[in-house]
């Protein structure tokens, strides 16, 4: 990880309406590779739909995505797909396969776009799952889990290919604290492992753990940016509130 | 309305564009086999029965008048098979198949779920719709010929229990009058049923807003839409077998 490592992701000019409400609004946001950006805000000011346009889930009103090289806003199904393969995506409610079993969901990428053998998938699978502490749980159905558990386990799923892109919404939201603490410490390892992160979080102790840099999202727009210190320095009013609080904004 | 039934119309060749294109998702489509297809087979099974003993009786009352009880096997037997066994094999699919598909792909759309696929680099359409289109056309015209069968083993029951006809000549007077333009066309016509309910419920299934209320909304809707579309096809297919076959006028 170096300061001036090449982006892995460059948000540029990013603007996005729903109907009349303005979401984003000429955000421009880069992350160098290997590290970690945490977005803050509060809720409704379009860091969700950040995460989503990073991997072409929305498509941006105006305003251009770079994911390495390849501009997302011009790929078509194909290209999207192959990007999509170097990255992890922890959904904000889990979305858990819920037809299928926690393990077959770990297991989803794997048979997808591996030629690892049966046997191989089920041991990744579950190496994957003990590393979030569900090494118990393969067999089980997502309803039977826990909201924690669940988004413990679609954390496992989105790092099943060791993607070097992970992003998440809200990781740690709705875990009891050392088990939120332990997601920071797995996320920061896969960011010493190489991996560049963007996290969504509301939770500011996370924050401090995992980020190299915070941005911080009001109105659509990015109000501060910086390390975790420029923020604590930071005298806009609602970066000192958020950053004031231990539990999140 | 007009857009909606645009839309509409674009999913639907889009589904058949997309069914003839490789990669084909063999391991989902013989899932969706089981779960559509195979699954139906004890409604389909039981209902074929009632209505083959329900039949019976009113050929029977109707025959004989004319002193014309004999007719009785190959009149069900063409009944069946012309219109009543597709007919009521499209309709109560319209029922199972519509409503599990519409509240499965809505659900699966509120939770993210369909997000969470594109997110792991997989075609949504080609793995939800497609596989579900696909088994859908197989499964009807096996089902309807299930119907069939089934709907004869009641008009047997009921014959035999007035008349006590034996299994052997009530089967043999039944396929007496059946001729290859009786089964194969009314059959395949079953093919667009199986096409129109799986594209009309998963159309709006991956179409669903507004929550749980949206699921119940779409589950509603794909019967309701699928059950009417599918009369309205079966009378533009009844002209045409008759063009194509005029034998079977």
């Amino acid at each position: 990880m170096t300061a001036d490592a090449p982006s892995a992701i460059r948000l540029v000019g990013l603007s996005k309406a729903f109907g009349s409400l303005t979401v984003l609004d000429d955000v421009t946001l880069d992350v160098r590779r290997g590290h970690a950006l945490c977005i803050l805000g509060r809720s409704g000011t379009g860091k969700s739909v950040t995460l989503k346009s990073i991997v072409g889930l929305i498509r941006p009103d105006h305003g251009e995505v770079y994911v390495g090289d390849d501009a997302i806003t011009e790929l078509d199904s194909r290209g999207l797909s192959r990007v999509r393969r170097n990255i992890g995506f922890l959904f904000q409610n889990s979305a858990l396969f819920d037809s299928i079993s926690v393990g077959e969901n770990v297991a989803f990428p794997l048979r997808r776009h591996t030629d690892l053998s049966p046997r191989e998938i089920e041991q990744k699978a579950r190496a994957k799952l003990a590393a979030v502490g569900l090494e118990q749980d393969y067999a089980k159905m997502p309803a039977e889990l826990s909201g924690g558990m669940r988004k413990r386990a679609a954390l496992a799923r989105a790092m099943a290919l060791d993607p070097p892109i992970l992003l998440a919404d809200e990781p740690s939201a709705g875990l009891d604290p050392i088990t939120a603490e332990e997601i920071d410490l797995l996320l920061v390892r896969t960011k010493e492992a190489g991996a560049t992160l963007v996290v969504v979080t509301h939770n500011i102790p996370s924050a401090r753990t995992i980020a190299d840099e915070l941005a911080f999202l009001h109105e659509g727009r990015v109000l501060a940016r910086g390390s975790v210190e420029d923020l604590d320095r930071s005298e806009e009013p609602l970066v000192k509130q958020f950053m004031r609080s231990e539990s999140g904004g | 309305m007009l857009a909606t039934a645009g839309d509409g119309f674009v999913f639907a060749a889009r589904a058949i564009g997309e069914a003839c294109r490789p990669p084909f998702e063999a391991r989902e489509t013989l899932r969706q086999l089981y779960e559509l297809g195979w699954r139906s087979v004890p409604l389909i099974g039981a209902a074929g029965f009632a209505v083959g003993i329900v039949l019976s009786m009113h050929t029977r009352s109707s025959l004989e008048r004319f002193g014309a009880e004999a007719l009785i096997p190959a009149g069900l037997a063409i009944a069946l098979v012309r219109e009543t066994g597709p007919l009521v094999a499209g309709l109560l699919l319209s029922g199972r198949i519509g409503a599990g598909i519409g509240a499965e792909l809505g659900a699966m759309k509120v939770t993210e779920q369909v997000d969470a696929l594109e997110a792991l680099a997989v075609d949504s359409f080609r793995y939800l719709v497609v596989t579900r289109v696909v088994a859908c056309v197989v499964a009807l015209p096996l089902l309807t010929t299930l119907m069939n069968f089934t709907g004869m083993l009641g008009g047997w029951a009921a014959e035999t229990a007035i008349s006590g006809m034996s299994f052997d000549l009530y089967f043999r007077s039944a396929f007496s009058l059946i001729g290859f333009a009786d089964y194969v066309p009314s059959t395949i016509k079953t093919m667009v049923f199986g096409f129109v309910i799986a594209t009309v419920a998963s159309y709006l299934g991956l179409n669903t807003s507004r929550g749980t209320e949206g699921v119940g909304l779409a589950s509603t809707r794909a019967v309701v839409y699928s059950s009417i579309l599918l009369i309205a096809v079966n009378v533009l297919l009844v002209r045409i077998i008759f063009f194509l076959f005029p034998e079977s006028v």
